[in-house]
């Protein structure tokens, strides 16, 4: 028997005390009373309690099975013979356990042939042994909920129960992903650390990753000093971006706010959010294709001869069309959420449109503006598609723009892509980077919901 | 449509008053949003030195009407307005009035009190520096003294000028809206149900307020509350659906009105 078997039988069972509680309660009610829940409910309560606990331990169960099978595998005679190195050990488990499957015929290495049928009866056997106790499980669950069906008995504040159970499971879902996903960052960082010292990593301006194979290479020492890549994604996501994304962002929502007459607006304005769905990659094609060169030729036209063409510029530029709805719409959002009476009150004084715009509405919304352009930063700095194809890699500390800078993403997507050992300092530099980006735009992020939050409590 | 104004009996006191010319008069004004008329027709004269009130039961237009005078209602998308209606003898549509200055003359009071989130003093302030009215820091300081004395503001105010407008009470922020429209020195006071957001004793301070500013201003205000009208006004409008039903002296509109409508109103039988 298999899990999967286990699993059809638990939502057999609670189908069967589902249909079974209905038909109770429907036979109270044909006696005459009158419940308190319908039938319908009852069927419901009963089933739930049947199928979700023996479906939670299934799932459960699943990973235990596979290391307990392990262990029985490598605890028989033949499991003990195979080498201690840990990567052989595992492929030949898993040859083992695809050929028990059915998934191969046979494998590379020979024990693995020998290993089947032992890791097919120890997984046949605990497989049986969780399917039973899931089994169990489902028909206790159902038999004692079934028990307490009455004509006194509430079945659908039981349901309701369950449900804020389901939601509330829903959304931890979601919070302990992300937990899982910085725990995960924040071990590969920690072995990262082991390697090189993390004022190395803040402090150093140097970034050259590549580590030689042999020790008598060139550039044996990697540097691993992250500086430049700050650098560099502030040049182009916090700086040359902003520069171009808040006038612009800003005067589109003016417009769109206060001069627009209303059938343009209804036509901009999803225009607008379409421009904000674009593909990132779409925007890295116009960035690398069609305004890196154009950049390029500007800079040497005005006498930069060191204008490259995977410039700063070129890359920040894109970024900065490409957040403009961000802003736009934060900056929307805040002035169309200061009251009318302000407007009003401006206006009837002989204030004209821009006077009022300038001198009342920008301030009354300006924290709402600010905390926009706080999330478009955070978005700006780990936006990535962009930077790959447009920006350098060179990890170069220049204020010049028509000079080619590297990103934090653009050196992680080099640091992964290609083939690489897992546990070299070079791959773990990634996990460090991606951390240090995560947190940074976390506190970004923090500090802009909690200035557009303060700015909304001050009109209500 | 008949252009409804209605001339006033000239058999009871004060005949000398109205032969002076009128400082706003409106022509046959129709407002209309979208498709929808709100004001079928409507004329009145506002005078200096007088407080003329306009009553009528809910959305008859008395907003709609005060705010043609200082074409506020060119903000309102789909709003037009036809008719006459001038100031000193210009008409205020015509092309080549300057809207700004109109209602820098014009000056507006809204029902809801709408301090900006600024400081008591640049709340003030904020009219003359946009009009260029005062030519340096002790004049625009002379400016809000005078204005916010003229609100009956000053003594509460003074000695918290850099606070916030939205901190004070509702009764304060009022009558700092009522000083931050003098502040600009118009030559009329529109105010749309100044005080009904308001409790009475913050009313009665507004109403005390509206006695002693009628000697400078030409007053215009809508208000719900009959005594306010009878205790306030000089001249009272009575609109109906959009049409002005009566226009006349206060005291004869409360006490004889000619039109039973008026009479019926006026006695709470319909409203
Ligand atoms: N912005 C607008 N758009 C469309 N219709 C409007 C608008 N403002 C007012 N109206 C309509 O015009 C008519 C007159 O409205 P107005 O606000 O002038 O009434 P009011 O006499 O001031 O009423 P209240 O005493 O309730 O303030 C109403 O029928 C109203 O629905
Ligand atoms: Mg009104």
């Amino acid at each position: 028997m298999t899990l999967g078997v286990a699993l059809v039988a638990v939502l057999v069972i609670a189908v069967a005390a589902g249909l079974c509680a209905r038909n109770r309660a429907k036979r109270l009610r044909g006696g005459g009373a009158r419940l308190n829940s319908l039938p319908n409910y009852h069927a419901l309560y009963v089933g739930l309690w049947a199928a979700l606990p023996a479906l939670l331990f299934l799932a459960a169960w699943a990973p235990v099975q596979s290391g307990l099978v392990e262990q029985a595998v490598l605890a028989s005679p033949a499991g003990q013979q195979l080498p201690d190195f840990e990567m052989a050990r595992e492929t030949i488990l898993s040859e083992a356990r695809d050929i028990a499957t059915g998934a191969i015929e046979a494998g590379f290495n020979p024990e693995s042939t020998a290993l089947a049928p032992i890791y097919s009866e120890a997984s046949a056997k605990f497989a049986a042994i969780g399917g039973g106790i899931a089994i169990l499980i489902a028909l206790a669950g159902g038999f004692l909920a079934l028990r307490r069906l009455g004509v006194e008995f509430r079945a659908r504040s039981g349901v309701e129960r369950w449900m804020l159970g389901l939601l509330l499971g829903a959304s931890l879902i979601a919070i302990l992903t992300t937990l899982g996903i910085v725990l995960s960052l924040l071990f590969e960082s920690l072995r990262f650390f082991n390697l090189v010292s993390p004022t190395e990593f803040l402090f150093g301006t140097t970034w050259s990753p590549q580590t030689a194979i042999r020790a008598d290479q060139a550039g044996s020492s990697g540097a691993f000093g992250s500086i430049p890549l700050f650098w560099g994604t502030a040049f182009i996501g916090a700086i040359i971006a902003m520069i171009v994304a808040i006038p612009l962002g800003l005067m589109c929502a003016i417009f769109l706010t206060q001069y627009a007459p209303h059938g343009l607006r209804a036509w901009l304005k999803p225009i607008l959010e379409i421009l904000a769905g674009v593909p990132t990659v779409v925007y890295g094609y116009f960035a690398a294709l069609t305004v890196a060169p154009l950049v390029r030729d500007f800079g040497i036209a005005i006498g930069i001869s060191s204008a490259s063409s995977e410039s700063a510029l070129a890359a920040g530029l894109v970024m900065g069309i490409m957040i403009i709805p961000f802003v736009s719409s934060m900056a929307d959002d805040s002035i169309a959420a200061v009251p009318q009476a302000m407007r009003d009150g401006s206006l009837a004084l002989g204030a004209t449109k821009s006077e009022t715009i300038k001198k009342v509405l920008l301030p009354a919304a300006l924290p709402g503006v600010v905390g926009g352009v706080l999330l478009a930063v955070s978005r700006a700095i780990g936006e990535t598609m962009i930077v790959v194809m447009a920006a350098g890699l060179a990890a170069n500390m220049t204020i010049n723009p028509f000079e080619s800078v590297t990103t934090v993403t653009t050196q992680i997507v080099q640091l992964l892509t290609g083939d690489q050992e897992f546990d070299s300092a070079k791959t773990l530099a990634a996990f460090a980077l991606g951390l240090l980006l995560f947190l940074i735009t976390l506190v970004l992020n923090l500090i802009a919901l909690s200035v557009v939050r303060k700015y909304r409590e001050a009109y209500e | 449509m008949i252009d409804t104004i209605v001339p006033i009996p000239t058999d009871t006191a004060e005949p000398v008053a109205d032969e002076r010319a009128a400082k706003m008069s409106a022509r046959n004004v129709h407002v209309y949003y979208g498709n929808k008329e709100a004001l079928k027709g409507v004329g009145i004269d506002i005078h200096d030195d007088r407080v003329t009130a306009f009553i009528g039961p809910s959305g008859c237009g008395k907003s709609t009407f005060l705010r043609c005078l200082n074409r506020m209602n060119d903000t309102i998308p789909g709003a037009r307005v036809t008719g006459e209606i001038e100031l000193d003898g210009e008409d205020i549509y015509a092309s080549k009035m300057d809207v700004v200055q109109l209602r820098a003359r014009v000056g507006m009071v809204f029902q809801k009190p709408n301090p900006f989130p600024k400081s008591i003093y640049e709340n003030v302030a904020y009219g003359p520096r946009i009009h260029g009215l005062a030519s340096g820091k002790a004049e625009l300081d002379n400016i809000v003294e005078k204005s916010l004395k003229r609100a009956g503001l000053w003594d509460e105010a003074k000695d918290r000028l850099q606070e916030s407008g939205t901190a004070l009470s509702g009764g304060q922020q009022q009558r700092l809206c009522i000083a931050r429209a003098i502040a600009v020195d118009p030559e009329v006071i529109l105010m749309d149900e100044p005080c009904s957001a308001l409790d009475p004793i913050a009313t009665a301070k507004i109403e005390e307020l509206i006695h002693e500013l009628r000697g400078r201003y030409a007053i215009a205000i809508v208000t719900h509350n009959m005594q306010q009208a009878a205790r306030v006004s000089q001249r009272t409008a009575f609109f109906h659906l959009g049409e002005l039903i009566e226009y006349g002296r206060t005291k004869d509109i409360f006490t004889n009105p000619r039109e039973q409508r008026t009479q019926d109103y006026i006695t709470g039988r319909y409203g």
